[in-house]
């Protein structure tokens, strides 16, 4: 007799979106089954990998990683370009960290000048971060959201202390929106609950239920994104069907594997293949849970993460 | 678990009324309120229909899934009532059920009209010989009926069995006979057979204000042992919360705060 794959039928499936505009708009979510196992549903969109850009020339990247932006990083839009044009990145993540307090406190007017000039120089899908500061970001997303208006960006990170303000702006300004919340499913379903409420659609909302790198933390976020995959696919839960962001870069390029130096760690070999290394398989791991976007840092690793999502989704 | 909105009855004088003069505003409130309650499944109880029966379940199917996306549960022992219904059923909103077959010659046409026209149907375990006396003689009617079924070409997937709940204040020992059976029917099959039950028969006959309270504790025990469906009353608040928490419980509905907003 021959062999007949067992396959899994699912109730669910992954809300669909398009971001950004024109012809290099792009379309995310819309699985019916888990990743990659398109012999059991229908997967019509690949995982998209944003490349991450920031406001302020970065003060804490390892040199291995900031050298590729050498001439680029002093000016967020040239850094954009750069990006788009010769590393060929399908979209682009400008996280608005010069904004924190304890970095440089710039305005929410100069965040917002900083977004026009990124979306002047470049055509492809734009998401819009802030520094992760609940207070300020409530008023530097707003604004940044306002001189995105008619782009079709994503914009976040809205949380539970300041989601109301940063959803009121995605509806006012037709955005996407990433909802976060720091590694609890319930906390995340709640949160994505209290967004809907106001009147914003599943199908505009992207759910980061917070990265964690390899080695620190890694098999809570696995779990916490599978969970939520599976809440919406096999339990039919609307509110878990966003599609998944992964964070990846900020969380790897922070870690001591990707900095110790090779005196320091002779046995722990290159020191820039293994930040690369750190960075793919951290995204490799939040792909396999089930992520629909993923943000990274180095180069490598995007192209890395890229030839491997490749593989999976051909034929 | 699913439900199924019963407020669509004969029964009630109101839509006995609306039916006669084909008079479609009660009826489509009712089953308005009944969707936005979080009814999965509308209940459509015409009765015996001995006259004109084809007309008014056509005409119910219609006026109800013009103003619900739901399927039907066409409740009717009128089997050419229940055809018509099939027939005008909207199935983009998904597959009508069949309210009832059981082990009685007289409702096989049931499964015939359900695998014909690709329906789902409710077995009631109830036989030839009268009220089943415990869990045990309702499961070997139900294999009976299951038997039956696979003559008739129906998967056993789409047949619903009924252990039929009696009410509590005369025949006490029956609800747990009913609560057995409902674990013994999901082992007569693998993959489990479904099971619904008609939930609040279970309060019928005690004072009115007790009934909520004795169907919603009466679920939760019948949920626990894997109930698929019930035919109960969505409007009635703190049976729908009751029936959420039970789910959050059983792993069913991943829990959030605001779970009963749900």
């Amino acid at each position: 007799m021959a062999y007949v794959i067992p396959k899994e039928t699912y109730s669910g499936k992954v809300a669909s979106m398009t971001i950004g505009e024109g012809a290099k708009s792009i379309a995310i979510g819309g699985e019916n089954t888990m990743p990659f196992l398109s012999f059991e549903g229908a997967i019509p969109n690949r995982p998209v990998i944003a490349m991450e850009i920031q406001d302020i020339t970065p003060d804490d990247w390892p040199d291995n990683l900031k050298k590729y932006y050498n001439g680029y990083y002093d000016d967020a839009a040239k850094w954009a370009k750069f990006c788009v044009e010769q590393l060929n990145a399908k979209a682009i993540a400008l996280r608005l960290v010069g904004t924190h307090p304890d970095k440089q406190d710039r305005s929410a007017e100069d965040a917002a000048k900083t977004v026009k000039e990124v979306l002047s120089v470049v055509d492809v899908p734009l998401i819009i971060l802030g520094s992760n500061h609940i207070e300020k970001d409530a008023s530097v997303i707003v604004a940044a959201a306002e001189a995105a208006t008619g782009k079709n960006c994503i914009i976040g990170k809205a949380q539970e202390g300041n989601y109301k303000t940063i959803v009121a702006a995605a509806l006012a300004h037709k955005h996407k929106l990433i909802a976060m919340s720091e590694l609890d499913i319930n906390l995340a379903k709640q949160l994505n609950i209290l967004i809907t409420q106001m009147g914003f659609e599943t199908d505009r909302l992207l759910t980061d239920p917070m990265c964690s790198a390899l080695g620190y933390g890694l098999e809570y976020t696995y779990s916490v994104m599978e969970r939520i995959r599976l809440a919406a696919l096999t339990q039919n839960d609307t509110t878990m069907q966003p599609p998944i962001v992964g964070d990846v870069g900020m969380y790897v390029w922070k870690t001591k594997e990707v900095s110790a130096s090779e005196e320091d760690m002779p046995q722990w070999g290159s020191l820039e293949e293994r930040g690369i290394a750190w960075e793919v398989v951290t995204a490799m791991g939040m792909l396999l849970a089930g992520a629909n976007l993923l943000i990274m840092r180095h180069p490598k690793a995007v192209e890395k993460a890229e030839k491997v999502i490749e593989e999976l989704t051909k034929g | 678990m699913i439900v199924i909105g019963e407020k669509i009855s004969i029964i009630a004088k109101k839509v006995r009324e609306a039916m006669t003069n084909r008079d479609p505003k009660p009826i489509q409130e009712i089953a308005s309120a009944q969707w936005k309650a979080g009814a999965h499944m509308i209940d459509v109880n015409i009765g015996p229909a001995e006259e004109k029966g084809e007309d008014l379940m056509t005409w119910m199917v219609n006026i109800i899934q013009e103003v619900v996306p739901l399927p039907l549960c066409l409740d009717t022992t009128n089997s050419n009532a229940l055809e018509a219904g099939l027939k005008a059923h909207n199935n983009q909103w998904g597959r009508a059920l069949i309210n009832s077959t059981s082990n009685e010659p007289e409702r096989f046409v049931m499964l015939e009209l359900a695998a014909r026209h690709n329906a789902q149907v409710i077995g009631l375990t109830l036989g030839k010989g009268g009220l089943p006396a415990d869990a045990e003689e309702r499961a070997a009617i139900a294999s009976e009926i299951m038997a039956r079924a696979m003559e008739y070409g129906l998967p056993l997937e789409d047949l619903f069995l009924d252990p039929l709940i009696l009410q509590v204040c005369t025949m006490q020992s029956h609800a747990m006979h009913a609560i057995k059976a409902v674990r013994m029917f999901q082992e007569l099959n693998d993959p489990p057979m479904k099971t619904v039950v008609g939930l609040s028969n279970i309060s019928n006959g005690a004072p009115k204000d007790m009934r909520s309270l004795i169907d919603r504790t009466f679920l939760t025990l019948l949920m626990h042992e894997g109930l698929t469906a019930a035919i109960m009353n969505p409007l009635d608040k703190d049976l729908m919360a009751v029936m959420k928490t039970t789910d959050i419980f059983l792993g069913k509905t991943l829990y959030a705060h605001s779970y009963l907003e749900m």
